[in-house]
């Protein structure tokens, strides 16, 4: 285990992480359906931020192209929805994130043979193709994107498990989601994969002279984080009703990555903190109020980055890091 | 009986006009410990990282148990049974003794990275790893620093770390690169006593500076100077070769 990562964590921070699930499983009581809505929409980051912490955190591959299989399989569900009835869910699920892996496969191959710097372009590089494609396509929807105009229907075999037109079901279905993806990779983390990856992200050369072939290792784990990716872009688009091509743009990606910064990396709890915690910055930031002649909440982007910036000097290990640091501190008090 | 389970033919290595190793060809045996000395340049770290599969040889052939393994990765020669140690510590300074050690000891359990039923095991729970990780930490006499984190230990016990990792690695042929560099006298003098205790079921090549030891240990010593072999033979036959004194040993040896 490596204490910089924080992958065991600390009671105080499981104390806290608890508080947040009961927070978010009690949240639709509050009754509003906007919020209900914003709350969803946090989730599904989180879930998207996770896919790539996997990457980021655990392998130590900054991925800056991750949005184009969170597109991928947004786009994959527009084309399976036909314009005048509802598809099934358990037909459309499969196949998007079957489509958002199949490209992380052939994207993967040949982005994790480079190291570093050059692994950040070239994953950047294709996610730009990939955008391109689609906003340049009429066919494809172009720049306006497509509508998806029903929610996936979760009937099977004539029996109606669950309706996703009702907000709060769906609430559910992408807690429950995120639940699922975020207690995989855990026992993902401690499996022979995940402390390979692990030992890849701290010395990939010597991981080779031990006899692990590290490229099959980081083609799965870049296969794995694009299908995770394309489930959280499949809920996004299944809750919105569109998707278009910013969806898989380089801003996407970038928000992702500092998700996973601002959180704290390789442990997949802090890629949630820092979804939902960059999600509502950036809400307040946008909300900003006219002061005199400045526009304080139309340059959201200077405060985010600001705030980033902050983060990043004065809790390195992100913001779980830091409830981390002051749950220890306290405690030290105590005795 | 002796067994030659690494055979090096007409190694070379150029780096543009250098050959930095030029036509180098040995054996190691099973229960003999072949060192390779030189001064700084002579090409002994390019050997090392030429029979590992870290550098292709410009040309030449290497045989590992009988199998030609001339251009092959490194993982895949580790595999085959070649293990090494580092010069400059190459340890995972994060992790703990116990975890350093069995990351290594999973490298020979069976690889399927793309299994979805793997990714749910528990990687402590790999019998034949904890099994390799045991034997190792017991050989390294590390056993009361198993919980220390790699990066808090003494640059001494992190060359025993070393080579308990490459240990975990279950090898047949050994490459040490100056597995002494930097050690008190006393975690010299154990280690030592354990290349001599693993000599009987490894062959051994021993990159190393401290004279004393590889006289100690060495059944077969090498000599290079700027990429070639001056000298080979018994020690006792080689420390007696005129050319080697001047160019390597000077006069007090």
């Amino acid at each position: 285990m490596t204490k910089a990562n924080l992958e065991v964590f600390a009671p105080s921070v499981q104390v806290m992480l608890g508080l947040g699930l009961l927070a978010l499983a009690a949240f639709p009581l509050t009754g509003s359906d906007f919020y209900l809505q914003v709350v969803t929409r946090m989730m599904i980051m989180a879930i998207f931020a996770m896919s790539l912490d996997l990457l980021q955190g655990v392998t130590g591959l900054v991925s800056l192209g991750h949005a184009a299989y969170f597109g991928l399989a947004g786009y994959a569900l527009a084309f399976l929805m036909p314009q005048n009835a509802a598809a099934s869910l358990w037909l459309t699920l499969p196949l998007a994130v079957l489509a958002s892996a199949l490209a992380a496969l052939v994207i993967g191959y040949f982005v994790v043979r480079t190291h570093g710097i050059y692994f950040i372009m070239v994953t950047m590089a294709f996610a730009q193709m990939v955008f391109y494609l689609f906003f340049d396509n009429k066919m494809l929807g172009g720049s306006d994107g497509l509508y998806i105009n029903f929610r996936p229907s979760a009937t099977l075999f004539g029996w109606r498990m669950f309706d996703l037109d009702n907000k709060t079901t769906f609430y559910y279905f992408t807690l429950g989601a995120l639940l699922l993806v975020y207690a995989f990779l855990r026992r993902l983390l401690w499996s022979p994969f995940g402390r390979v990856l692990a030992g890849i992200r701290i010395n990939e050369h010597r991981m080779r002279a031990m006899g692990f072939g590290t490229f099959g290792y980081k083609l799965s784990a870049f296969t794995l984080a694009g299908s995770l990716a394309g489930l959280a872009g499949f809920l996004w688009a299944a809750q919105t009703g569109y998707i278009n091509p910013e969806l898989m743009g380089f801003h996407m990606s970038a928000h992702a990555v500092l998700m996973v910064i601002l959180g704290g990396m390789g442990n997949f709890a802090g890629a949630i903190v820092g979804a939902f915690t960059f999600e509502y910055v950036l809400q307040v930031f946008k909300d900003l109020p006219q002061v005199g002649s400045v526009n304080l909440g139309k340059h959201w982007q200077l405060w985010i980055g600001s705030f980033i910036v902050l983060v990043v000097l004065f809790a390195q290990r992100g913001l779980l890091g830091l409830a981390a640091r002051l749950g220890q501190r306290r405690s030290r008090r105590d005795v | 009986m002796f067994e030659v389970l690494l055979r090096a033919q007409q190694l070379t290595k150029r780096f543009g006009g250098l050959a930095a190793v030029n036509d180098v060809s040995l054996e190691l045996w099973r229960d003999r410990i072949h060192a390779v000395i030189g001064p700084n340049g002579a090409g002994k770290s390019t050997l090392t990282n030429l029979l590992a599969g870290d550098l292709a040889p410009s040309s030449g052939q290497l045989i590992l148990c009988g199998i030609d393994i001339t251009g092959w990765p490194a993982e895949q020669i580790s595999r085959q049974g070649l293990g090494r140690s580092y010069q400059k510590t190459n340890i995972f300074l994060p992790f703990t003794v116990s975890d350093n050690i069995h990351l290594a000891a999973l490298s020979r359990d069976p690889q399927q990275p793309w299994n979805p039923l793997r990714w749910l095991k528990q990687a402590r729970n790999s019998i034949p790893a904890q099994a390799r990780a045991e034997r190792a930490v017991e050989l390294s006499g590390l056993k009361d620093r198993r919980q220390a984190v790699a990066a808090t230990l003494s640059h001494g016990e992190q060359r025993q770390l070393e080579i308990a990792m490459t240990l975990a690695t279950e090898p047949t042929v050994l490459l040490l690169d100056e597995p002494l560099a930097g050690m008190g006298v006393v975690e010299a003098q154990r280690l030592v006593e354990l290349l001599l205790q693993l000599k009987k079921d490894h062959a051994m090549l021993l990159v190393e500076h401290d004279m004393d030891a590889v006289f100690a240990l060495a059944d077969h010593l090498t000599v290079m100077v700027n990429g070639q072999v001056i000298a080979s033979g018994a020690p006792t036959q080689v420390r007696a070769d005129a050319s080697v004194q001047d160019a390597y040993l000077g006069e007090e040896h």
